[in-house]
């Protein structure tokens, strides 16, 4: 007994070096994106959507249109990219925390060693991971089918941008699974996704929208990120881009705000 | 902290096991319910101490306290002397909680993988699928695993770090006899390679079977606290049945006796000592038959100090 005593009470140190915390949060977010690469219902609703949508009204429908100053199927892949990102994102964190939290996963995560922004930084790269995917399917959609002609560093900044855009909804996901419950959060989750991607032009372009409605959009991130998305490509409405990464990060800030209130929440929190 | 381990390490010498985890005083209300009463709880070095007691009785609440899931309202919660939600503390703790949903579409390899890299000194998976029974089932998805071996998965996550504290909740729930023996002879082994346990379990055989203290918590305070034969000796000693026609109030009367309730046609009677009562019995009723004597064991102690309320355990208040 009195070995186990010294054993247990040693004060040995636990520092983990730089390189462990790495590797912690490289597989944190690994199985973050096998564990969702493999949810079937993930990977559908948040890829095959845009890329339906796209295929429908920017290949077979208006593919010989122009809005904007650009060819239908070039300018849908700046909105229907924000739209996927958006999905990506929501989805990608909100629901996954909802559950997490609801039905005590997190509580073992939370009762391990594991560094605490590990596990958002993982929904937060799958996210990112995600988002890119569904931008570089579009393109290839795109140019295979909708004769779009992009020079290749306009294709890296177009996905750079919507990839960094995937942030503001990572929080606003973190934000949702904080506040949702386990079972609800996928249903919060398109109440807010799909009029906020109607009123923000992402289905039907901004400049068809009704007037209230193009008034409300300059409220909206979506819009925002679609209007930085749609300046790369060359066209949207030419407002200043310093503007809507400002109302991108203000809007994230808000968020992360309102999800470290639900972080701090759930120290004290009765489930089980 | 450090300061508090520095006393402690001085003082080991004098104490058989220093004090890993405890509760001093803790109180913990979810809104008007009250959780845990003024609980005071410790866990020594190298014992395996089982918190017993029925569903809703607390034991939860206070493995959640212990591993810093949530803050009491007043008292407090340590671990190695310190915060629980010290990040070194919990480098050197392991849990096994009782959760509602795993990621059903990882591997057990990989939840094993991933829970380890949390760890400056894992156990090499290898060991820790073969202490959990998961050897075959390492490349299965959690989602196709069964109850008892979704179980043996989330024990596995709780040792690969090697930890010297475990704390396993209700760690057998869900296991047919043999896996829970299994798991038995694994957590009596880590305790041998010095490890502490503190496990909860409503399983009167299972606190008997493994611990070297009972706290048994009942609608959230500890009632009763020892060794599992302290916990046997604390309530009238043995249960005598019988069919007889003297009345229960009869039999109450008799000496030594604490308890007598009618069981269908036959009657139960609880006394210190068997042998007054009996003879006392056999001398009024000629008639009496089908006459059974057995001693209170772990459940008798169980029942009775659960079943207790309002009357010696509460006077304290």
């Amino acid at each position: 007994m009195s070995t186990a005593a010294a054993a247990i009470l040693s004060n040995r140190q636990i520092e983990r070096s730089p390189s462990h915390t790495a590797t912690i949060y490289l597989k944190e977010a690994k199985y973050e994106f096998l564990k969702n690469l493999r949810l079937r219902v993930y990977t559908v609703s948040v890829i095959s959507f845009p890329l339906m949508f796209y295929v429908l009204f920017g290949l077979v429908l208006n593919a010989k249109e122009a809005i904007g100053g650009l060819g239908v199927p070039t300018y849908l892949i700046a909105t229907y990219g924000t739209f996927g990102v958006m999905g990506a994102s929501l989805f990608g964190s909100a629901s996954g925390l909802a559950a997490d939290r609801g039905l005590g996963w997190l509580q073992v995560k939370r009762a391990s060693p594991m560094p605490p922004f590990a596990y958002f930084a993982a929904k937060i790269i799958l996210s990112m991971i995600f988002s890119a995917i569904v931008v570089a399917l579009l393109l290839v959609l795109g140019i295979s089918f909708g004769g779009v002609r992009l020079p290749f560093a306009q294709m890296a900044k177009l996905i750079g941008t919507l990839v960094a855009g995937s942030l503001p909804f990572s929080a606003m996901g973190l934000a949702i699974g904080y506040f949702a419950g386990p079972n609800s959060a996928p249903a919060t989750i398109n109440l807010i996704y799909l009029p906020l991607s109607f009123c923000s032009g992402l289905w039907v372009p901004y400049m068809f929208l009704p007037k209230l409605v193009r008034q409300i959009a300059l409220a909206l991130p979506p819009y925002h990120l679609s209007q930085l998305a749609l300046g790369v490509v060359g066209s949207g409405r030419h407002e200043s881009a310093a503007t809507h990464w400002e109302v991108l990060l203000a809007f994230t800030l808000i968020c992360l705000g309102v999800a470290r209130i639900g972080f701090q929440r759930d120290q004290g929190k009765l489930y089980g | 902290m450090i300061a508090t381990l520095e006393e402690m390490q001085s003082g080991q010498r004098e104490i058989s096991g220093a004090v890993v985890a405890s509760l001093e005083g803790v109180n913990k209300n979810y809104g008007d319910i009250r959780a845990l009463r003024n609980v005071n709880f410790a866990v020594h070095a190298g014992q395996v101490v089982a918190l017993l007691g029925p569903n809703g009785a607390g034991k939860t609440t206070a493995v959640k306290l212990l591993l810093g899931l949530m803050q009491p309202n007043s008292g407090k919660a340590r671990v190695f002397g310190g915060d629980p939600t010290n990040p070194q503390n919990r480098m050197r703790t392991g849990a096994m909680l009782q959760v509602g949903r795993v990621p059903e579409t990882l591997r057990v390899g990989e939840h094993i993988d991933l829970f380890s890299s949390y760890y400056s000194n894992p156990m090499p998976i290898a060991e820790v699928l073969a202490a959990a029974g998961l050897e075959k089932l390492r490349d299965r998805k959690f989602g196709d695993l069964s109850g008892g071996q979704r179980q043996r998965t989330l024990f596995a996550l709780a040792i690969c770090g090697n930890p010297d504290l475990l704390f396993l909740d209700e760690p057998t729930v869900g296991l047919d006899v043999e896996a829970r023996r299994a798991l038995w002879e694994e957590i009596r082994r880590l305790v041998e390679r010095g490890k502490t346990v503190l496990l909860t379990t409503h399983y009167l055989e299972e606190a008997d079977a493994l611990a070297d203290r009972i706290a048994v918590i009942n609608q959230g305070e500890i009632i009763a606290e020892g060794t599992p034969a302290e916990i046997k000796a604390q309530t009238s000693g043995k249960r005598i049945r019988c069919i007889t026609s003297l009345s229960l109030a009869t039999l109450l009367q008799l000496p030594g006796v604490s308890d007598a309730r009618q069981d269908r046609e036959a009657v139960e009677i609880h006394a210190r000592e068997a042998e007054p009562v009996v003879r006392a019995l056999l001398a009024r009723d000629a008639s009496l038959s089908g006459l059974e004597i057995t001693s209170a064991g772990l459940e008798e102690a169980f029942l009775a100090l659960t079943q207790d309320n309002g009357g010696n355990v509460n006077r304290r208040n």
